[in-house]
This record gives C-alpha cells, structure tokens and sequence, in this order.
C-alpha cells in the first residue's frame, strides 16, 4: 500500500504537523520504507485471531462518585503560555 | 575505602544506620560526581538543593529512627516523570518550562521512602529512540567511552549513564520496548522492567500506553530489588494497575536455582547474531547449568513479527497520547493567526524529527480505511506473540536472551541516522516482552573484545519477578561483573 | 398516519429523520476524574489535572455515570451490553484539552431499545433506539469576549455524557418532537440528565434524508449539530426535507455535509462539507480496562427504577379513572405526577386532576413560581377537593378559599373554619329562610305559579344570599321547587 504526496499531506494535517514543500518527497519515501517494512506481518495467519488491546487480565475498576479536587484553577492555569480572566486564551478560533 | 557513590543503595543504607557518614555527606559526593562528570549529559536539570533538603530531613529520620527503606538515598529521576515544581519536560521542547502541579505515583513513594532527587535525567524525546540522540537536550555519553563518544542507549540514556558513572545511588527508567534494559546493558548496570501493571504509570508521560512500565536501573541486583519494592503496588488512579500482592523481591536474593528450566528460544538467535553476544548467552547458558538449572529449548514463533507489530502499536497511541501537546495549557506555543496555525506551528517546532515520524505513522495506521490492515493486524499478532510466551512458560519457569544484538555503538552512526529502520531493529530482542506485558531483567555479564559491557536479559512470567530476582543474583555472582571492572 | 409527505412537481416525498442526543449525566464528579460537574462556577475552578490534559494524567471511571447509563438504558427498554469498552476519538480543538474525547465506538454500554410515542392522532409509534454510549463532555470555548482571541473554560470538559442514537424511524417533525418530549420525560423521572435544552444538558443532532414514496433504501442525509429545542428540532426537519425535495425536484443531489441551523430564520447553512469530514481515529482506550458489568449489578439497578410516564399513565387511567388525556398531562413530569399522586392520595382523583389542571396550574402560572415552590401543597390541594366532595363547602366558596390558601398557604379547613364558611346543611335553618324568601314575595310566587317557572332562580339567589352564600345550592333548590308546586 504505497502512500502519495496528498496522502503525506493529509496525514501531516491530522497530525498538526508542517512539512515544508522540500521535505514531501523525502517524508514519503520514508513513510513507503517503513510501511513496506511493517507489510511483513500481513505472512501472519490471523484468522480467527482476537486482537489484543489490553495485557491485563481483570476489569475495570470503578471510582466512587465523589468530588475530591478542583478549586485550583491557579495551579491549572500556572504553566499556560497565555491566560486571562482565569481563562486559557488562544488565537481567534475560526470555524 | 570505596567512594561514598560506589556504595550500592543496601551499602548505604547499612553504613547511614550505622552513622558511618550523614545523608548530607552522601548526597555531597554525588552532587560533587555530578560537577565533574557533566560532559556525561546524564542529567537535563539538577535539583542539588532539593536533594540536601531532603538529605537533611534524612538525617533527623535516622537520628530518630524513623527512616524509610530508601532514607537518604540520592536517586536521579527520568524527565517522564512529572515531579512537582521541578521542571519536567520529556526532553522535548514542546514542554519548555513546564513544572507539574503533581507528583507521579512511583516518585511520590521513592519520597515517602526516605529518598531525594538529584535532578531529571536525560532521556529520548518521549523515550521515542533507542540511542538517546533524540533529545532535545542531546546526547548522552556513554561513561564507558573510549576515544570516540558512544551512546548510551535509549530511551533511558540519562538514567543508565548516570548508574554508572556513579552519578546517582540508582535511577528510575521507563521501558515502552526496551528502553530500561538496552541502556542498562549498554552502561554495564542493571535494570529491570516489571510486569505491566506493575508500578501505576499515573504522573509518568505516556508514551505507548498498553506498554509503558516504569523500572529501577541500579547497581545492583539487589538494589533492582529494594527500588522495584519501593516503586511497586497498585494504584486507583492508573486504571491499568495491577492489583496483585507485591511480594519482597530482595527474599529472592540467592535462593537455589536447582532444577529451575531456564527457556532458551531459537528465534533469538538469527544467523549473523554478532559472535560474542552468542558466546556471552552460551556462558550464561554453563552458569545456570553448573547451578544445577536444567536447560529446556524453546521456541517463540512470531518472535520476527514483534518489531513490526511493536512499530505499529506504539506509534498509533503516541500519535494519540501527543496530541495534547498543543501549546495551549502549557509547553511551548508558537503563535498563529487562527488556532489551527498555532497547533501547527507550536508542534512542528516543539517535536523533534523522531517523534514527528512516529506521529505521523501512528497518525496514518489509525486513519480511516488502514486501521484493519495495520493496527488491527497488529493487535492480532500481539496475541499470538503473547501466545508463544504463554506456550513457552508451559515448559519452563524462566527465559534466558541477550538483552541486545549489539554493544554501544558511536554517536551519530551513519547507517542509523540515514534509515530510521536500522536503529529499531536493536530493540529485536526487547520488544516482545512489552508487547506480551511480562517483566523483563538486563543485567551485566561481561565485556566485549573492545571493553564494552554486554547484558543478558531475563523474562519471566507475569507477576513473577521473583523468579527473576532468583535467578539474576545467581548470573551476577557467577559473572562478577562489577569486581572485574575495578 | 403523521407522516410528513411533501408534494413535489415530479413526485411525493416522505421525510426520513434519526436523532443522536447528547445528555449530560446528573452525578456529582466528572466520568473520568474527581472535579466537581457544579454548572455556574468561576471559569477552571471545577478543573482537576486530568480535566486540563496535564502530561502523565489518566481517566478513571465514576461509577455513578456506569449506574445513570444502565438505568437509562432500561428506561429505554434496550438490552444493557455486559461487555463494553472505552475508544478515543482523536481530533483537535480548543476545548479539547486531550486532543482526543474518550467515548464508546465498537462496544457501547447500551444496545437496541424503544420508545412508544403518542402522536397528535391519538395513535403511539415505536422509535427504536440504535445505541446508548457514554463519553466525556469537553470544555467551552467563548468567543465573543475579545476581538482577536478565543477564552477557554475547562469546567464542563469531563462531565459525562450519554450520546442516544435513534433508528431512522421518524417520518415527521411532529414524530420526532413527540419522541424528545417523551425522552427528555423519561430521563428527568429517572433523574439521569435534567434534560434542559436550553442550557444545553440536552442537545441534539438531527439527520434528515427525504425518499419518493414506495422508494427502497435511504438517500444521502445532512446531519444538523447541536440543534438546542423540541420545536428547533421540529423546524430543522422541516425545512430541511423541503430544502432536500426542491434539490432534488430541480434535479439537483444532495451531498451528504454537516449544516447549522439558524434559530432565527429556521433555516439551515452549509458548515461542514465531506470532504473536510474529520477522520477521528478511533481506537481502543489504553488507559482503560474493557467495562464488564454482571447480571446482579443489572439487576440491582433494575431494582431501583422508579415507574415511568407510560406505566405511570396507565395505572392513573385504570386506577384513578383518569381521562387518557388528563393522566397524559399529568405524567409528562414526574414532580407534577408525584404532586398529584399526593393530593388525590383519599380523595377523589378525577376533581383533583381538574383542580390540578385548572386553578392550580393557573396560580402557578400566574404568580410564576414552580411546583415545587408552590404555596398550596398537594395534602392542602386534596383537603380543599375533600371539602367540596363531602358538601363542606360549595364549589364557589371553593374558589375563594383557593384564592386565600394560594396567598397564605394555609390549611383549606381552618381557612373554612375561621371564616365561618361552612355550607349549611341544617334543613331546618335552610326551610327558615326559604319560607321567609316566599313568604316576603306574594307577586313572584304568583307570576312562578302562573307559569313563569324561570323565576326560580331568583328565589335560589334570595335564598343563598340572605344565607351568605352557606347554604347548599342544590338543597336550596329542591326546596323551593317543592314548596312553591
């Protein structure tokens, strides 16, 4: 399954990530190098074969209903790179 | 009389009860290693002040007899965990300045223990790389260093280089596909990676999240044991944390190995492997054996499928658990005029080139229309490697490999820089075991002809690091690594 | 039949509509973390790390919002799923703080269900449900505050949510204003989501499609976000079916995209078209183990189901001999049911639904306070109707004291009492007067004799009059009529 350029392109997209025009070409080439790479697991027979998601071996545990933080917006609010009124503050959002 | 910061943690620990030196004198001697040995780059920030503060409160515990199974005891902390008000950034740039307003679990009971922090160790950018070049801080040096600098290893470069360079009585690491046990073979110390579920991963930076553990790397076997006690236990706030009985590792220690089947798997012997790795297995192989272990040959069948099943699954969830990195909370923000501007813009700058490639491919297996072919295959294979380990752990109580197919190889290699697979594929013999969740052991066993350490690696069952601890401390005796390198 | 069918030049056209509603869990801590749900706090004041996103931070499940689906579940008559697990929907916005919402996708907690509706004809229609999952709410972004920047509030962002996917199954704006009503009333009585829409607790999706009648299969549909009333919901439908019929009547397709719709004009605009459709990456959550609940815990929660509107209806209408329509009315809310359930408690149910229905709820309205702020309580309500029913006092001095208890509050028989407003009964004392009225009146007794029988009501008048309005009308009136024939 090999990628194209508008392929890299979208992928950066959802990735948030800019790739200058220069450095498309490259990135796909990588991308199809790794992919090829990764192609060998379709020589595993899976059929019938439930995927694994998690290692564990028990359930979920559940959490009482309780409110045991909040009320510590400063400490929320210490590391952003822009706040105000309490809020976080970002660039206009544009639909 | 052996240097303050040769003293393994039991060492110290022994010599602070007897009041042989004070919690500050100790903590003096490795702030003073630290000073010297910075051309290292083991550490990304040092807190001396916050370890003497706690090396002195170490003292009045001591004085009044309430110390800690690690009281006093000077630890340096991988940056993926967030330690509060101290800078915690994951070596990456797009968390330039961040100071957590928590404490992660497994720090927070090295505290409780009695223990202070040195300072954060470098590491791989998101603990995404297996040589520790991927840090936005750069390189560590590998102590063992001779003419031309050698890596340490990765992701927990920092954490190895500074075990064994005596920057610190022990170092907590985190291993996602090898990254405890491939630097700790590398430096010549010992690191283990528990059973996932193990230690709670609450407060530590995820990277993969099915697979990341976090371990201690020490001097010793026994020190793995007394850090790993501390560390481990189950944790309400990680819902993957295990509720299982933490039992005391160190009892382990030099228990008889008679008649333990010690598995040796085929697949982990390719044709090509570098000689003296498989000369170094074949000489643990006649340790376990002269002990009375009855070798049992085993086969791990999907065992060449793991890197690729290993290369999809990690990055699918980094693509997801990274994408907070926005610049909006906290981190680096690169403004832009609309929103999406400023994710692009903060995250193209904020990531390095490694964890961009791992975003993207992530980002790429997950999406709509490959999501079956790749990370569902992957999750498939995942069972069936988990399977082979389940399959073999029927014929025997423990796994014998070499921990990595090579030694230290120099910073900046060419044949690794130039194809991203080539450095992926030193993790061959480490990733199964994240991938099936068992826990897994690198310790020092010798030195290869141009005096570079090498490391046998020990895979048990789950929960069983016990078996581990048995057998290791059988190998480091036999092997007596650390007296051959006085 | 309340289908909707558009007539267009070529053809008809029926309307084909499925909902997804998205309710806010009522439960006191946010589905993932500790933070306070509390709506109305200073901006990030109900926000724990977790909530923010923070580096190493990781979810664990509020058991409270696992009950609040279950029970929402069986409200809606649909299978409870033992086996579900958690996905991450990956995609990034402001007041994302994860750049993912953690959600059910292949494994929801519920599974197919029903809701009967009843429509404007008198007849009921099965909605049938899709699914029931639960995920986590995210944060506010606000816009108008300042001219180049966006604020966000990370309160709301974690509080669980209950996303209720219908079938294709409604063919009309009425069906499918009917099935919020009933929806937004069932889980108000199980007190799972307080389903105000207009404070966004309740919000929905509307995806409309039209086909020609007798057409096999769907045609492309358009999906409306966050449409925030029953009668939006409906005007959406509508006009949107048209918008879809004159596309196609002018031989035009529709492309399948995400529109707005504007409440001002009851129109919908383009906001999203496919191809800029986001691919959200769904995944299996690492961070949580798959949720797997046992027949005990179902049962358990079975337990505590209270009755709902349609069982609740019915007992009314056999049990209390309530009309269909005044019971309907009446259980549409559960606090208005319960009210009613209180009042009638003895007495006679049929004139306390009318006086529920009439006077009571025409107080409220008039002096705008909310039932359960009323100043008559439902046992003073059913004390005012016994009154009447056992002839204590008449249906006119019952309108009076209404008038006192809904300033006072007080008790309708000490009200009686003090003011001495008792009907009489005492035949003697009624004949008394009676016989004075006739005997004050030769003419009229006369003129009644001689045929002109409506004169009896001014006798009646007289008579209740001179007894201050305490005498029993109809007492009054049977004596009157056997003395003067």
């Amino acid at each position: 399954m090999a990628i194209d350029r508008e392929t890299v392109r979208r992928i950066a997209f959802l990735s948030r990530l800019k790739i200058e025009d220069d450095k498309i070409e490259d990135t796909e080439d990588e991308f199809n190098k790794i992919l090829n790479w990764v192609e060998q697991l379709s020589e595993v027979n899976t059929d019938g074969v439930e995927p694994l998601v998690s290692v564990n071996d028990t359930n979920l545990t559940l959490r009482q209903d309780e409110v045991t933080e909040g009320n510590q917006a400063e400490a929320v609010l210490k590391n952003a790179p822009q706040a105000q009124y309490g809020y976080f503050t970002v660039p206009k959002v544009v639909e | 009389m052996t240097k303050l910061t040769e003293l393994t943690i039991a060492q110290a620990r022994e010599a602070l009860k007897k009041k042989e030196f004070s919690a500050v004198e100790l903590t003096k001697a490795y702030i003073d290693e630290m000073d010297d040995k910075r051309k290292y780059n083991a550490y990304v920030l040092e807190t001396p002040d916050v370890a003497l503060a706690q090396a002195q409160k170490s003292d009045e515990k001591y004085a009044n007899g309430t110390d800690g199974a690690l009281e006093g005891i000077p630890l340096g902390i991988k940056d993926l965990y967030c330690t509060k008000d101290i800078r915690t950034t994951a070596c990456s740039h797009i968390l330039d300045g961040f100071e957590p307003q928590y404490e992660s679990t497994v720090t927070a009971k090295l505290l409780n223990a009695g223990a202070s922090f040195l300072g954060k160790l470098n590491m791989d950018e998101f603990a995404m790389g297996g040589s520790n070049e991927t840090s936005y801080y750069g390189p560590v040096v590998n102590p063992w260093s001779k003419d031309v600098p050698l890596v340490a290893g990765g992701s927990s470069g920092g954490s190895a280089a500074a075990v064994a360079a005596n920057m610190c009585a022990a170092a907590t690491g985190t291993d996602t596909g090898g990254s405890i046990r491939q630097p700790s073979a590398f430096c010549g110390i010992t690191g283990i990676k528990p059973t996932y579920g193990r230690c709670s991963r609450y407060g530590i930076i995820a990277f993969a999240s099915s697979l990341d553990q976090a371990g201690p790397m020490c001097k010793d076997v026994r020190d793995c044991a007394i850090m790993l006690n501390v560390m481990s236990g189950y944790d309400a706030k990680d819902s993957t944390s295990a509720k299982v009985e933490v039992p005391n590792f160190e009892a382990f220690l030099n228990q008889d190995i008679k008649d333990l089947k010690i598995g040796i798997p085929a697949e982990y012997r390719p044709e090509g492997l570098n000689a003296e790795i498989s000369a170094l297995w074949d000489k643990g192989i006649e340790m376990l054996k002269a002990r009375g272990a009855e070798i049992v040959n085993i086969s791990l069948p999907h065992t060449k499928y793991a890197l690729p099943t290993y290369y999809i699954i990690a990055p699918a969830e980094a693509s997801s658990n990274l994408a907070r990195y926005d610049g909006l909370r906290y981190g680096l923000r690169v403004n832009g005029e609309h929103l999406d501007n400023m994710y692009i813009n903060s995250r193209t700058e904020g990531f390095g080139k490694e964890v961009k490639r791992r975003i993207m491919i992530g980002t790429y297996v997950l999406s709509a229309g490959y999501y079956d072919a790749y990370y569902l295959k992957a999750q498939k294979v995942r069972r069936l490697i988990r399977q082979d380990f389940l399959n073999a752990f029927e014929k025997c109580d423990i796994i014998l490999t070499p921990t990595s197919p090579v030694t230290a190889f120099p910073i900046g290699d060419k044949s690794m820089q130039e194809n991203p697979i080539n450095m992926w594929l030193n993790d061959v013999f480490t990733v199964s075991v994240n991938l099936a969740g068992l826990p897994a052991m690198s310790l020092p066993i010798g030195l290869s002809h141009d005096g570079l350490p090498m490391g046998l690696q020990l895979i048990g069952k789950a929960f069983d690091e016990g078996t581990i601890f048995k057998t290791a401390s059988a190998l480091e005796q036999d092997a007596a690594f650390r007296k051959g390198m006085k | 039949m309340t289908g909707l069918i558009i007539e267009g030049k070529t053809a008809s056209w029926e309307v084909i509509c499925g909902l997804e509603i998205h309710c806010q869990i009522i439960s006191k801590s946010k589905m993932f973390s500790g933070a306070s749900t509390h709506y109305g706090s200073d901006a990030n004041e109900n926000v724990s790390f977790v909530d923010a996103g923070m580096p190493g931070m990781l979810p664990t499940l509020n058991e409270h919002c696992v009950y609040q689906a279950v029970k929402t579940g069986l409200g809606l008559n649909a299978k409870i799923n033992k086996y579900s697990a958690f996905a991450r929907k990956n995609y990034f916005y402001a007041d994302l703080p994860q750049g993912y919402q953690i959600s059910q996708f292949q494994y929801p907690i519920v599974g197919e269900g029903h809701v009967t509706v009843d429509l404007s004809d008198g007849s009921t229609k099965d909605i049938g449900i899709e699914r029931l999952h639960i995920e986590q709410d995210a944060g506010k972004s606000i816009h108008d505050m300042a001219p180049d920047k966006s604020f966000i509030d990370l309160n709301r962002a974690g509080v669980g949510l209950m996303e209720i996917v219908t079938k294709p199954d409604f063919r009309s704006p009425e069906e499918a204003g009917a099935f919020l009503r009933k929806l937004r009333s069932i889980v108000r009585y199980l007190g799972t989501c307080d389903g105000n829409m207009d404070e966004g607790s309740m919000r929905c999706d509307v995806n409309v499609s039209v086909r020609k009648v007798g057409e096999e299969g769907y045609r492309t549909r358009c999906e409306m976000k966050n449409v925030n009333s029953v009668k939006f919901v409906m005007q959406a439908i509508e006009n949107e079916a048209k918008r879809h019929v004159e596309v196609y009547e002018n031989g035009g397709n529709i492309e399948q995209e995400t529109r707005q719709f504007d409440p001002s004009t009851g129109l919908t605009k383009v906001m999203r078209k496919k191809e800029f459709a986001h691919d959200y990456r769904y995944f299996p959550e690492p961070d949580l183990l798959p949720l797997v609940l046992d027949d005990d815990y179902i049962a358990k929660v079975k337990a505590d189901m209270v009755e709902l509107p349609d069982a609740k209806r019915a007992r009314f209408v056999k049990e209390l001999g309530l009309t269909a329509y005044d019971a309907s009315v009446i259980c549409e809310n559960k606090e208005t049911a319960d009210f009613f359930e209180k009042a009638a408690q003895g007495h006679d149910a049929k004139k306390v639904a009318n006086w529920l229905m009439g006077d009571f709820f025409a107080m409220l309205n008039e002096k705008k306070v909310e039932l359960k702020d009323s100043p008559v309580s439902a046992e003073n309500l059913g004390k005012l109707v016994e009154l009447i029913t056992s002839n204590v006092i008449n249906g006119k001095t019952a309108k009076d004291v209404f008038a006192i208890m809904a300033e006072t509050g007080g008790d309708p028989e000490k009200i009686v009492e003090e003011k001495g407003l008792k009907q009489v009964t005492d035949m003697g004392a009624i004949e008394a007067i009676v016989d004075e009225v006739i005997a004050s009146a030769p003419d009229n007794v006369a003129a009644y004799k001689a045929g002109k029988n409506n004169l009896l009501g001014w006798f009646v008048g007289q008579v209740m009059k001179k007894s201050q309005g305490k005498a029993n009308p109809a007492i009054v009136n049977k004596m009157i009529a056997e003395k003067l024939n």
